[in-house]
Order: C-alpha cells, then structure tokens, then sequence
C-alpha cells in the first residue's frame, strides 16, 4: 500500500520539490538517476566506507585514521582493499573500483605510478576516477591558524574537471620519433563541471566564479571549455563570472591571492593551480580533497603525494588525511563527528611545538594524532581508552 | 681621439680605432643590433635603452626597424623583407612589446617572428630584485621552454558535435635540441643543474619522449647535475622555496605557466627579462610585458624589463663587463627607491629613472 501510494505521488511530488522528498517516512526520487542519501551500506547505524591504502606515507597516515575513528566512537567500518602499484594487472584496481561500487564512499592514499612502464600501464588513480565518473576534484584552500605562510587569509575553492582534458591518456606515435597526445574537452563534461562549480558557489554563499583557461592558444578545446561556463554562469545571476588566462592566473596567485573565490577549470590547469594554492597555505600536508562524482565519493589528499621519501619515518603530516576524513564524515551526514575532529585538529595546529617537519616543526606524526585524541577526550564522554 | 673609422661592405661590423696616450691604437668591435621599438610604450623604452647604452659606452650600433605584418606575394602574412634581411644579417635583436591586433585578419606578430626565424627556446631568468620588495626574496633560477610545439601546436578538431580535441605534439628532434641549449646555457652560465619538469606519469608517451631526450643529453654534459620533476611538484615547491631550484627545461604549456609564474615571485613582467633563441644563431631579446597603451607617450614607462632583456643580449654576446655594468647601476636605482617610477612604487617619470641610471653607469667609469 505504501509502495503504491508513493508511487502515485512521485510525479507531483516531482514537480514541487525538485530533489528528494520525505513521504510518510518514505523517500521520494525524483529525477531518475538521483543518488539516495546517505550512501547504500547503512546497517545497523553503521557506515562501511572503502579503504585503499596506497603507497608511501598513504598506510600509516590512514591507520592514523582508523585508530582515530576507533578513539572517537565514530560510526563508520573500514573494507580494506589494496592496491599493488607495481604489479601491471588490473585486477587490484578493479576490486578496488568494485568495493567502490558497492559502498559508495572511498578514503585513500596515492598509488604510486612508474612512468618507466609502458603506455598501456595506465595510472591506477586516474582508471579509478575515471571509471568511477568521479568528474569533480573539489578543494578548499584555507589558511590554517597558526601556520606561517608568506600570504595570510587565503579561503579560495577550487573545482577542476576531474576526468577528461589532457588526462585522457590517448597518446601515439605516428611518425617514429613524432608522438601525438591528445586533450579531449566535451561540451557535457564542461556543462557538468561548470554547473557543479555555480551549485557549489550558491550553496556556500560564494560570490564570483572565475573560470581558468587558455583559450586564446586552444581556441577550439579551451574555448568550448569557456563557452560552456559562460552559459552556465547566464543562469546563476546572482553569481559573477569573469576568465583569467591560466599563465596570469598564476602569476597573480603568486602575488595577489585574495582576489580569488572559486575557481573552474579543466584537468591540467587544475593540477597546477592546486598545487600552487596548496603552496600558498602551507604545502600538501595541509589541504584535504574531495573527488566527486553523480553516485560515488572519494576522499584524499589534495596535491595526491606519494611521499615516498619520509614514509615510515612518523614525519608525515597527518592534517590533510584527517581533513580528508572529516569531509567524508560530512558527505555521510555525520556532521557532529565531523565538528568535533576538526575542531580538534585546529585546536592542535595553533600549537606550534606540534608542527610537523614540513611546516618547520619538530613535531611526530603520533605526537600530533596523540594530541588530537586526548583533545577530544576532554571534549566529552563519548570516547574508549587510548 | 677618433682616429680612423672602417666600415666594412656588408655593414655588418664596424671598427673605430682610438689612439691612446701612451701611442697604443685600440680597436672596439662595434655590432650591430636590430632594433625593434615595438607599439605603446615601447619606443620610449626603447629609447631610454638606447641612451643608457650610450652612457656606458657599449658597442653596440642600432638598426630600427619596423614589424608590422604585410601581406606577402603568396597571400601569407610574413614580417617586412628589411626587417627580416635585418635580423638575419644581424642575428641578433632587441624588441619592444607589440601589439596584436584583434581583427586584422593576421595571426599573433610574435607567432610569425617565432616562426619565421625558428625561434625555438624561450630563456627568463629570474632573479629577485633588491628594492623592489615581493614575498619571496631569494628567487634565483631560469626557466627554459620549448616554444615551437607541445601544447601550442594549434591542431585542434571538432569530432562531432560537442567534442573537441587538442593534439600536443612532441618530437625527438625538438626535446633533443631545447635539452641542448639547456645544457649549454648551464655550462656557459656556470649553473649548476637543470631539472626537466614533466608529467610522464600522465602523458606517458609524449612527456616520456621529451625526458629521455634529455636523458639522453645529459650523458655528455656530466658536470651540469640532471633531475626529472613533476610539474605539479614543481609549482607546490616554487610556491613555499623558490631557493631549490636552478634551470628547469619543459614543453611548451608548462613553460607558459611556470615562466610567468617565476615572473611573478619577482615582482611580474614589468621587471622580467626574456629571451628568445633560434636556429643559426638568431637570439631576439624582448620584454614581455604589454604595450600598456594608456601610459604612452606620458614618459611614465618602466624601461626595466627591456633593460634586463638588452643586459642578457650582451651577456649572449659576451660582454659580461658592460652587462655587469648596466645591471649593477639599474638595481642600484631601484634599491635606492629615490627614483623610481610608478609601477615601482615612486613617482617619477621615465625619463628621471633613466637619468638616474646613466649617471650611475658614467659615475662607474
């Protein structure tokens, strides 16, 4: 009776709200396709989140994580799946992409890619964003209390396209000794990317989008790019838009950030432009990213570092890790876990006899993780034993 | 005294003996250079060049000559015949911004002086200037970019509708000779190492292509130390420690960002030499800042960036003693902050500035 019932009221319902609608307790889609939240694999209060490790510092800054999560009480299991970067079949990776599927949500560490291999040993990451049609890399770069940079109060977004552009990896070598790479931008993924970028500005209040490009060289591929975040931007009038070539883009993140907001871009121009903010706020340790896509979700560092020179060494900093996982706690409407980490781990960045290595401390790893947990020990009952 | 002056027939190189006191006849080369003062502000940067040079005596002879693009018998657009028998007469060439024109039908006039003289290598040397204060005070490198293909190869087709695509190209014959001049340019300058900075992990083939040139021409030149980077490694390091780094040689598109971004931890294109190297020994040195056409003819220009760009020509033609002198007495202005203009900070006008380094230059002798 029920299933008939919401059945019957799905097109009207449709209509009026646009999303999601709670009928009787029930959940309405409406548009077909629309991910149900929270994720799939919610039994018994429980969240099963998929773990890949990675290489370098990615198995020891992610059992960080768990020991966290275990100290915190926080509802969410773990399915490990790992990921051998040197072993050149796919099946590793597609497990991987499979326990993705299955649960919806992802946290990991960097798998190492050999460029000495040869072309069809394809980057593990770039199969598994691409596969899971994860076409938005979110990151948020904000500066952190406490952290010495050469430009205070930087809060800029940036949205790259996650998925096409010089990342496609079609490459050949027509003419020996000539090889041709090609960058594919489409107009959907452009629309989509665009779209996701305005959606986001508007929802957190955000007042101009500037898109980063180099159309005035590729006329065709990056002028498409810009067409599309034009006609997007005609239907968010609340929002301004305006287009900065990406070589002065760079040039002015270097010497007048706070002139950005949010920024869109494809694939390549991305990886540059967050590379240099997360430069500008203190270096990779830092900045926490998301990668999403219309079903599936998967968190990670922001710069996506190996870090193979100071793995095993309890001189990583575990910051933007367990950033990352506060943004997962997030995704998963676990807003209150989500807080008091957070809260936590700024609370342990103001104090700078902590500051790991990189951001010109003397500090561990576990010293910063152990002062974290005891933090929010002291912040409530809600904890087990260290 | 002017004793005797010989012109030579093909005009290329002139000589003019002095007699000295002690009866002894010395003989100055005198090269010719091709000038090209460029749109906007750049004839009165030209200019001011022109009289700093004089001031300290370089010899160094000008050529003017004008770019506009004219239509040639084939209906392709090319550079004027005198400016091109000019250059390549000359081989070498100083240039002031020019301006290209939206709709006039013609492409980008630096475009077809890259192409019409296979300008290959772009060199921009970078190196925080004292006075002119920015974040980042100890900057210290040079980048060199491939400038002929890789990202700007200009194919691009439409596969069906709503799908583009770009074709990077790279040849073995371009990376080995941009991973040459790199080489060279170390050695020559006394550097210590050149980083090729790639995105191998990607573009497997392509950027695999341009590293093991480079690989490759790094065996013969074994006292310059060899390291391989990644462009998104480089712009987080650039960003937080600008000091670890020294030549960085790469493709086109990572040239383009990464150039202007090393321009702007010294303070932008106002103050950034650049210099472009072709085959058969053509070099055009240019400042890479725009026409600025609202300041022209108001004598309020920065000559800096053009003026770094003619030190680095006489630094290519090797008189380093002049070059020393011309770039001590213009970081000396700057750092005095008396005279500066207003993109500097001051309020002076371009002429003062000049001025101001001229007397500085003579004071030197």
């Amino acid at each position: 009776m029920m299933a008939t019932l919401t059945k019957a009221l799905k097109p009207i319902l449709g209509m009026q709200f646009g999303n999601t609608a709670k009928v009787f307790g029930a959940a309405v889609n409406s548009q077909r396709g629309k991910p149900t939240y929270p994720p799939p694999a919610k039994y018994g209060g429980r969240h099963t989140v998929t773990l890949i490790p990675g290489d370098g510092i990615g198995p020891e800054l992610l059992n960080h994580v768990r020991e966290l999560f275990r100290f915190s009480c926080v509802p969410v299991d773990f399915e490990v799946v790992h990921v051998n970067s040197a072993s050149t079949s796919e099946d590793d990776i597609n497990n991987a992409i499979m326990a993705i599927r299955r649960n919806g949500v992802a946290l990991k560490g960097n798998v190492e890619t050999n460029h000495t291999m040869p072309p069809n040993h394809k980057s593990r990451n770039n199969l598994l964003r691409t596969s899971l049609d994860l076409y938005a890399n979110m990151m948020h770069c904000q500066s952190l209390p406490g952290v010495q940079t050469r430009h205070k109060n930087i809060d800029i977004i940036i949205i790259r396209e996650n998925t096409e552009g010089e990342y496609s990896s079609l490459e050949h070598e027509s003419v020996s000794g000539v090889v041709e790479s090609l960058k594919i931008i489409t107009r959907n993924n452009s629309l989509r990317i665009a779209d996701y970028a305005f959606r986001l500005a508007r929802d957190k209040g955000r007042r101009r989008v500037t898109a980063v490009h180099k159309a005035n060289i590729m006329k065709l591929g990056d002028g498409l790019f810009l067409q599309c975040c034009k006609e997007v931007a005609s239907g968010y009038p609340d929002i301004e838009f305006d287009s900065m070539i990406v070589d002065n883009t760079t040039m002015q993140l270097v010497s007048k950030p706070h002139q950005f907001d949010v920024m869109v871009m494809p694939n390549l121009y991305g990886n540059v432009v967050s590379n240099v903010c997360a430069g500008l706020v203190g270096g990779p340790g830092l900045v926490p990213g998301a990668n999403y896509g219309r079903d599936y979700a998967v968190f990670e560092t922001a710069t996506r570092n190996t870090g193979k020179s100071i793995a095993n060494r309890n001189i990583a900093n575990p910051t933007a890790m367990l950033l990352a996982s506060c943004l997962m706690l997030d995704h998963l409407k676990l807003h209150d876990y989500a807080n008091m980490i957070r809260g936590a781990i700024l609370t342990t960045m103001n104090e700078t006899r902590l500051h790991t290595v990189d951001i010109g401390g003397q500090g561990t790893t576990s010293e910063v993780v152990q002062s974290i947990m005891r933090i929010i020990q002291s912040g409530g009952p809600l904890t087990t034993e260290i | 005294q002017l004793d005797a002056f010989v012109v030579l027939a093909s005009g290329e190189i002139s000589y003019s003996s002095q007699q000295c006191s002690n009866f002894m006849t010395i003989y100055t080369i005198i090269q010719t250079v091709t000038l090209i003062p460029g749109d906007g502000i750049g004839p009165e940067i030209s200019t001011a060049v022109m009289k700093i040079f004089e001031a300290a005596k370089a010899p160094i002879q000008w050529e003017e000559r004008n770019v506009t693009a004219i239509k040639g018998p084939g209906g392709r657009w090319m550079i004027p015949p005198e400016a091109k028998e000019s250059m390549n007469k000359n081989k070498i060439g100083l240039k002031g911004p020019l301006k290209t024109p939206i709709a006039a039908g013609h492409p980008s006039m630096n475009l077809l002086l890259r192409k019409t003289f296979d300008l290959y290598a772009n060199v921009r040397p970078c190196v925080s200037i004292e006075g002119y204060k920015t974040p980042y005070t100890d900057v210290d490198l040079v980048t060199i970019r491939e400038n002929t293909e890789g990202e700007y190869s200009g194919i691009e087709h439409l596969i069906v509708d709503g799908v583009v695509q770009s074709i990077k190209l790279i040849t073995e014959e371009a990376s080995r000779r941009i991973a040459k001049y790199a080489f060279e340019y170390a050695r020559n300058n006394q550097r210590t190492s050149v980083t090729a900075v790639h995105k191998a992990n990607i573009m497997r083939m392509s950027d695999g292509l341009f590293l093991r040139k480079c690989r490759e021409v790094a065996e013969n030149y074994k006292d310059v130390k060899f390291t391989e980077m990644y462009l998104d490694t480089v712009c987080l390091n650039m960003v937080q420690d600008p000091s670890h780094f020294d030549i960085l040689v790469m493709p086109n598109l990572y040239g383009d960002i990464l150039s202007d971004l090393c321009a702007g931890l010294i303070g932008g294109l106002g103050v950034t030499p650049s210099g472009n190297i072709g085959a058969n020994g053509v070099a055009i040195f240019e400042s890479v800042h725009g026409t600025a056409p609202d300041i022209a003819g108001k004598d309020l220009a920065n000559p800096t960036a053009l003026l770094l760009s003619a030190v680095m020509m006489l630094r290519h033609m090797g008189l380093h003693g002049h070059a020393k002198k011309i770039e001590t007495a213009c970081f000396d202005t700057i750092r005095d902050e008396k005279v500066l203009t207003k993109d500097l900070g001051g309020n002076a006008k371009c002429s003062e500035f000049t001025a101001d380094i001229c007397r500085r230059v003579q004071d030197m002798d």
